[in-house]
C-alpha cells in the first residue's frame, strides 16, 4: 500500500512542476512589458519603472525568476495582491471556506439525491419512472449553470420571495468569523435567527452547483446497479429467497458503490468549475467570484497564485481519491 | 478482351467494398436507432443547423434593430406583448426571438471549430504519444496531466484573459483544455492497436511509420473519438456561453446566447423573458447533442451490443 502511494507521488511531482511553470508563464506572457500591464493606465515614471522591475526581480534573468518563485511557494508564499496589497494565500485562505461549505451542501444534496434516484432508476429499469428519471438527468448535465441560478433566482426569490437573491446571510446579523462556515459559526454566535438565514442563503447556491453533480450520479449509480444486479452473487441471494430491500441493499447496492465513490471523487473538479459561475450569480464570496473578480480587475498576481493553490487543491484531492480506490478495491493496488 | 477481366474483378471489389460500408451504417442506424432519445435528439440538431444555414430567411427581424419605441416588450402571448416581436424584445429594444435565430449559427460554429481543432491535436498527440511511447510518450502525457489538473473554466478564462476576451480567443481556450481528452483516448485506444496481427503484417510489409499511425491503426480508433467529439461539443458550447456569460467571450452586440444572457442580468426580476429564452436555447442545443452522444454510445461500444 505505502508503495502505491509513493508511487502516486512521484508521479504528482512532475505534474507540480508543470503547474507552477504553468502559473509562472501566464504573468511573463501577457502581452506587454509586466509592470506596465499591472500599472494599468495610469502610466508610470521611468525611474518608478525601473524599481518596480527590479522589485518584482523582472529584471534577472527568466530561469533565476522562477527559482525564486518556486522556493518563494514552497516556503508558502504564493504572491500578493496587487488591488489589496495582502499575501495571495490570506486573501485566498479568508474565501475558501465559503467555497468549501457551500461544495460540502451542493455535494450533499447530489449525492442524496442521485443514489436514490439511481437505484430506483436501476430497479424499475424501463419503466416511465426510469426514463423520465435518466431524462431529467441528461437535462441537468444540458444544464448552463448560470441560466439556471438566474432562473431560480426569478421564481423562488423574485416571484415566490421565499428565499434571499445574494450573499450568505442577511446583513442584520454581524458575528467575527471563528470557523469560516456560515452555518456554524452562526450557531455559536448564539444569534436568534442567523442559523436559519445563513441556512436559507445556502438553498438556492446549493441546487445550482449540485444540479451536475446529480446528474452525473445518478447515471452512474444507475449502471453501476443495473451491472451489479446481473451478476451470479445476486442472483442467489435471491433464489435463496431474501427479501428484495435486503437483496438490494445488502448484496447489490454495497457493490455498487465502488464506481460511484470514484465518480463522487471526481466531481471535485466539476464543482470548482461550477462554484465560479455559481459564486459569481449569487454574490457568494468564495474563490470562484475571487478569481473572476481579480481577472477583471487585472490582478495578476491573484490570478497566478489563485490558480495554483486551485490546481493543487485539485490534484490532492485526485490523489486521495486514487489512494481510496486503492483502499477499497486491491485489484488496482496489484496494477 | 483482356483487359477486362481485371477491370471487372475491380469494379466488383468496389461494389462489394460499399455494400460492405451501407451494411456496416446499417447496422449502426440500427442500434443507433433503437434508442429513441438520440433520434429525437438527431431531429432537432438538424433543424437548429437549418435555423443556421437560413436565418436571414427565418428572422424576422435582423439581429441589430433596435425597435425604440419597444423596450422591454413582452413576449406576444402576454399582456402588452405585440405580434411583431413573438418572444418579446431586450432592453434596447431589439427581437429576442431575431438574435436567437442569428445567434444559432454562433454556437454552432464554435463547436464545429472548437471540436476541429480540439480533435486534430488532440489526435495527433496522441497518435504521437501512443505509437512511439518512450519519452515522447511521457512528455505529452505529463502535458496533458498538467492541463487537466486546471478546472476547466478557469484555465479558458485565464488564457481568455492573457489572449484578450473575444470570440476566437474563446475558441481557442476552449479547444486548449478540451484537447487533452482526445489526446488520452487516442493514446490508449493505439496501444490497444498497435501490436495487433494487423498492424504488425502491415510493418512487415513494409508500411512507414506515417502510413502505419494514419491509415493502419488511426481508423480502427474512431468510435470512441466519435462519442468523445459530441461530448465536447456540447462542452463547448455551454464553456462557450459561459465565457460569454463573464464578459470573456464574445463581446456585445454579439447575438451570442452566452452574452445575450449576461446583458440581460440586470434585468431578471423585471423582465423575465430577456432571461429565459437564451438559456433555454442553450439548454436545448446542449441536450440534443448530448442524447447524440448517448445513441453513438450506444451504437459504436461493442461491450453495449447484445449481439
Amino acid at each position: 500500500m505505502l508503495r502505491y502511494i509513493l508511487g502516486k507521488l512521484a508521479l504528482i511531482i512532475p505534474t507540480f512542476i508543470g503547474i507552477t511553470i504553468l502559473a509562472f508563464g501566464f504573468v511573463r506572457i501577457l502581452p506587454g512589458d509586466p509592470v506596465l500591464v499591472l500599472a494599468g493606465e495610469r502610466g508610470l515614471s521611468p525611474e518608478r519603472h525601473t524599481a518596480l522591475m527590479h522589485q518584482f526581480g523582472f529584471d534577472l534573468p527568466i530561469w533565476q525568476q522562477y527559482l525564486t518563485y518556486l522556493t518563494n511557494i514552497l516556503s508558502g508564499d504564493f504572491g500578493t495582491s496587487f488591488s489589496t496589497k495582502t499575501p495571495v494565500l490570506r486573501d485566498f485562505l479568508v474565501r475558501f471556506p465559503a467555497t468549501v461549505e457551500l461544495a460540502i451542501f451542493a455535494m450533499i444534496f447530489a449525492i442524496i439525491f442521485g443514489v436514490a434516484f439511481g437505484i430506483f432508476a436501476a430497479i424499475r429499469r424501463g419503466s416511465w419512472f426510469d426514463q423520465l428519471t435518466m431524462g431529467t438527468a441528461l437535462a441537468g448535465y444540458s444544464m448552463p449553470l448560470f441560466w439556471w441560478g438566474l432562473l431560480l433566482i426569478i421564481v423562488f426569490s423574485g416571484m415566490l420571495h421565499w428565499t434571499p437573491v445574494s450573499g450568505r446571510i442577511d446583513l442584520l446579523y454581524f458575528f467575527k468569523p471563528v470557523t469560516g462556515f456560515m452555518t456554524i459559526d452562526s450557531l455559536i454566535s448564539g444569534q436568534k435567527g442567523a442559523f436559519r438565514s445563513a441556512l436559507s442563503h445556502l438553498i438556492l447556491p446549493t441546487i445550482v452547483l449540485g444540479t451536475i453533480p446529480l446528474a452525473v450520479i445518478a447515471r452512474q449509480t444507475r449502471s453501476a446497479m443495473l451491472e451489479v444486479l446481473g451478476e451470479d452473487y445476486v442472483r442467489t441471494a435471491r433464489a435463496k429467497g431474501l427479501a428484495p430491500r435486503r437483496v438490494i441493499g445488502l448484496h447489490a447496492f454495497r457493490n455498487a458503490l465502488i464506481p460511484v465513490v470514484t465518480t463522487i471523487g471526481l466531481q471535485v473538479g466539476t464543482l470548482l468549475t461550477g462554484a465560479i459561475l455559481t459564486e459569481s450569480i449569487f454574490s457568494w464570496p468564495g474563490i470562484g467570484k475571487w478569481m473572476i473578480d481579480a481577472i477583471s480587475k487585472r490582478d495578476y498576481f491573484t490570478v497566478q497564485g489563485g490558480l495554483l493553490l486551485i490546481a493543487l487543491i485539485v490534484m490532492s484531492v485526485n490523489l486521495i481519491v486514487d489512494v481510496l480506490y486503492a483502499v477499497i478495491n486491491p485489484r488496482i493496488r496489484a496494477n | 478482351m483482356t483487359n477486362e477481366g481485371p477491370a471487372t474483378v475491380e469494379a466488383a471489389t468496389v461494389v462489394k467494398q460499399q455494400d460492405a460500408r451501407l451494411q456496416m451504417f446499417a447496422e449502426f442506424w440500427h442500434y443507433f436507432s433503437i434508442n429513441k432519445g438520440a433520434v429525437i435528439g438527431l431531429v432537432v440538431f438538424a433543424l437548429l443547423i437549418l435555423v443556421a444555414i437560413f436565418a436571414p430567411l427565418l428572422a424576422p427581424h435582423s439581429a441589430d434593430d433596435q425597435f425604440r419605441d419597444f423596450f422591454l416588450t413582452p413576449p406576444a402571448w402576454q399582456e402588452g406583448g405585440n405580434a411583431q416581436f413573438l418572444l418579446g424584445t431586450d432592453a434596447v429594444g431589439r427581437d429576442i426571438l431575431s438574435r436567437l435565430i442569428y445567434g444559432s449559427r454562433f454556437s454552432l460554429a464554435i463547436g464545429f471549430v472548437v471540436v476541429t481543432t480540439a480533435l486534430v491535436s488532440g489526435v495527433i498527440l496522441g497518435l504521437l504519444a501512443g505509437y512511439c511511447r518512450g519519452w515522447v510518450d511521457t512528455l505529452i502525457m505529463r502535458i496533458m496531466d498538467i492541463i487537466l489538473a486546471f478546472p476547466s473554466l478557469l484555465l479558458a478564462l485565464v488564457l481568455v484573459a492573457v489572449l484578450g476576451p473575444g470570440l476566437v480567443n474563446a475558441m481557442i481556450a476552449i479547444a486548449f483544455v478540451l484537447q487533452p481528452h482526445f489526446a488520452r483516448l487516442t493514446r490508449a485506444a493505439v496501444m490497444a492497436e498497435k501490436n495487433r496481427e494487423y498492424v504488425i503484417s502491415a510493418k512487415v510489409a513494409g508500411a512507414s511509420h506515417l502510413r502505419l499511425m494514419l491509415v493502419t491503426i488511426l481508423p480502427n480508433c474512431i468510435a470512441p473519438l466519435i462519442v468523445q467529439a459530441t461530448l465536447s461539443f456540447s462542452n463547448a458550447i455551454l464553456e462557450a456561453a459561459a465565457l460569454g456569460f463573464l464578459g470573456m467571450g464574445a463581446q456585445p452586440p454579439t447575438p451570442e446566447w452566452g452574452t445575450m444572457l449576461a446583458e440581460a442580468r440586470e434585468f431578471i426580476l423585471r423582465a423575465w423573458w430577456v432571461v429565459t429564452f437564451p438559456g433555454l436555447a442553450i439548454l436545448i442545443t446542449v441536450f440534443a447533442i448530448n442524447l447524440i452522444g448517448d445513441g453513438l454510445r450506444d451504437a459504436l461500444d461493442p461491450k453495449l451490443k447484445r449481439s
